[in-house]
């Protein structure tokens, strides 16, 4: 026997004498609850836990992260959070910097899920197709998905800086050079696409599950029947396709209302706050800025879990439904 | 039917849409691989070739001739205008717009070139030295023992708690069972981002910040793990626990001699899952990690990347050992990568 497998089996054993009394004392399914524990106690001290702990830092001001030392301000973090003359307009807010997170998470959702659903669909229907090398292609398109985004950011970075590739290639089809991560347009646009590379292949292979699991008699009916291609991705594959369309469109929301790490490390949320998000927000606030505020942080915490949360109530009625 | 409409396929040939699919998927690849060779062509690049622009496609440097004449190694250029041109010397010095340089085999003769008439030779060369000199100049082996320290404890932690949790689930009945499961799936809607300050309150308090356990526990008890050991848990047959407990094993024993072996592509998804979350980890590390010895590499290659702006061919190499761990699992089990995504809907 080897080594690893005689200390591994050695380590396994450990708990059997104490694992034999706690049997003989809980009688029944009881004994359930000695194997749950573990796992039910760190998910009590690293989840449920902070959510109260959230509470009570959104309703609390001052600079100490020690609980007891933060003396109780009420409603006055949300307050300032969501003070603003017009909420249109993230210059005219209290807190300026969130709002501009609000909005930019807002753009940053809607074109980063609507443009992401569109190409998953569109490759997993054509890797569904007879296709040359199809696995070889699956795996590019997936491979992404698995990189840091640390990663993902400075595989970008470098092509997009200022002497980088993608700038060598404008010049040399006689295009002028572009800033593109100093633009506050660019910026927000490169981290909505380099996001959606990053993230596609795992939504293209949800979305390929699903067509794969279209029965192939479907398909060949309508194919006898000279259905034009438009018409049977309309009629057919769509509405079959639906529930998995749904779980693309619901992770792939709860993903982008959390962006974080990649424009972080691809941006560094600027230029200005271009493409600051909410979760940098929360960062910034709570952890990078001189002055610490944890109760702005939890308060936006909450803000940011209750949007969270509906997506998530969203989610489980349209699965129901599926 | 099948056989008939493939016929008529084969002979109609590929139609328009085939073609546009292959177009597609090529011009895909290209975008989605493309940036991750560049990233691999550039990290073997020297320092003076990164600077080049327009750059080159593959990792050109300037060649150089050891002539002990003259002082050791000097840069080979080739002359294109004048009496000596089509020769290729060695530059000695440069002096204002005129270069004085040296035919490698006669070093005593000085030759004098413009220096526009002049260009380098250059010759494909792999920058290895990027690779090791970020362990002999940085503390970057330390950084990789701390990401693989963390990843390493961090899954098997996560496999023992959650199969564990996940047998309990499947396999015994008890009152407060469904209420637990239920709970558990709750934690997914309370993702890492939203408890950001508490979960640094309660590592600080439990001495946990700048150490790898501080990354490590919180991350263990995954909702995701549970859910998909429990629901491979419940095919397994409950007669093999009866027939056990027949043979008066204990029940510890029927969960790590029966039911864990049984469970093992089960197990087999979840680590490679928990290998790339905990390796690929990024915002709560860099909460609870703030002094550079408790680095993992994504924490390093952030922080390297705003203090040396200028050394790209470091942190391209960095980048490089960071994403090779990941692809070699990618290239061994992307079968069951896929498969386990395409079951569990998780990722």
């Amino acid at each position: 026997m080897n080594p690893i497998a005689t200390l591994f089996a050695f380590l396994m054993n450990l708990p059997e004498r104490p694992m034999r009394w706690a049997q003989s004392v809980l009688k029944g399914g009881r004994l359930g609850w000695v194997f749950v524990a573990p796992n039910l106690a760190v998910f009590a001290l690293f989840t449920f836990l902070p959510i109260a702990f959230d509470i009570h830092y959104a309703v609390t001001g001052g600079v100490n992260l020690m609980p007891g030392d933060r003396p109780y301000v009420g409603g006055e973090n949300f307050g300032s959070l969501l003070d603003c003359s017009n909420h249109f307009d993230a210059n005219s807010c209290r807190r300026d910097l969130f709002w501009h997170g609000v909005w930019n998470t807002l753009r940053f959702v809607v074109f980063q899920v609507g443009l992401m659903l569109g190409f998953s669909l569109l490759t997993a229907i054509v890797l569904n197709k007879k296709i040359i090398g199809r696995s070889f292609f699956r795996a590019a398109f997936f491979y992404p998905v698995l990189l840091s985004p640390v990663v993902v950011a400075l595989i970008w970075k470098w092509i997009l800086q200022r002497e980088g590739l993608l700038n060598a290639t404008m010049i040399g089809s006689g295009f002028q050079p572009v800033n593109w991560l100093l633009d506050q347009n660019w910026a927000f646009v490169w981290s909505v696409a380099v996001s959606i590379w990053a993230h596609m292949g795992f939504y293209t292979l949800i979305l390929l599950a699903g067509l794969q699991a279209i029965p192939a008699e479907i398909n060949e009916a309508s194919q006898m029947d000279a259905t034009p291609p438009w018409r049977h991705f309309r009629r057919i594959t769509l509405p079959l396709l639906m529930p998995n369309v749904m779980v693309v469109l619901v992770l792939g929301l709860i993903r982008a209302v959390q962006v974080f790490d990649e424009v972080y490390v691809l941006t560094g949320g600027g230029p200005g706050s271009a493409t600051t998000f909410v979760v940098q927000y929360i960062y910034k606030t709570g952890f990078a800025d001189q002055v610490r505020q944890y109760g702005l942080a939890a308060s936006a915490s909450l803000l940011l879990a209750g949007v969270l949360l509906v997506l998530t109530l969203v989610q489980m009625k349209g699965s129901k439904r599926g | 039917m099948t056989t008939l409409l493939k016929a008529r396929r084969a002979r109609v040939g590929w139609d328009w849409t085939d073609w546009a699919a292959h177009i597609y998927l090529v011009l895909g690849t290209l975008v989605m691989f493309g940036p991750v060779v560049w990233l691999l062509l550039s990290s073997v690049k020297s320092e003076s070739g990164l600077q080049a622009f327009p750059p080159t496609i593959l990792p050109y440097e300037q060649a150089s001739v050891n002539v002990p004449d003259r002082g050791g190694d000097l840069k080979l250029f080739k002359v294109t205008q004048g009496e000596h041109a089509g020769e290729t010397l060695a530059e000695v010095r440069k002096l204002g717009l005129q270069s004085q340089l040296v035919d490698p085999k006669s070093p005593d003769t000085l030759i004098r070139v413009k220096i526009e008439d002049r260009t380098p030779v250059m010759h494909l060369h792999a920058a290895w030295e990027n690779f090791t000199e970020l362990f002999s100049q940085f503390s970057f082996g330390r950084i990789v023992w701390n990401s693989l320290f963390i990843t390493v404890v961090a899954t098997l932690i996560t496999l023992l708690l959650n199969s564990m949790a996940a047998f309990a689930l499947s396999k015994y009945k008890f009152s407060g069972r469904d209420p637990v499961f239920m709970l558990m799936l709750a934690t997914l809607m309370i993702p890492p981002t939203i408890v950001l300050v508490p979960n640094y309150l309660i590592a600080s308090q439990l001495g946990l910040t700048d150490s790898p356990w501080g990354v490590i526990w919180p991350a263990v008890a995954t909702p995701t793990g549970v859910f998909l050991l429990r629901q491979y848990m419940l095919t397994l047959p409950d007669e093999l626990i009866e027939a056990a407990r027949m043979d008066n094993a204990s029940e510890w024993r029927i969960y790590w001699r029966i039911i864990l072996p049984l469970s093992s592509p089960a197990l087999a998804v979840l680590a490679i899952f928990s290998v790339m979350w905990r390796w690929n980890e990024f915002l709560w590390p860099m909460v609870v990690l703030t002094r550079s010895e408790s680095f993992t590499l994504p924490l390093a290659l952030n922080s390297f990347q705003g203090e040396l702006t200028t050394q790209w061919h470091y942190l391209l190499a960095m980048t490089v050992l960071t994403l090779l761990p990941v692809t070699a699992i990618f290239v061994v089990l992307q079968k069951h990568i896929a498969q386990g995504i395409a079951s569990a809907g998780v990722k």
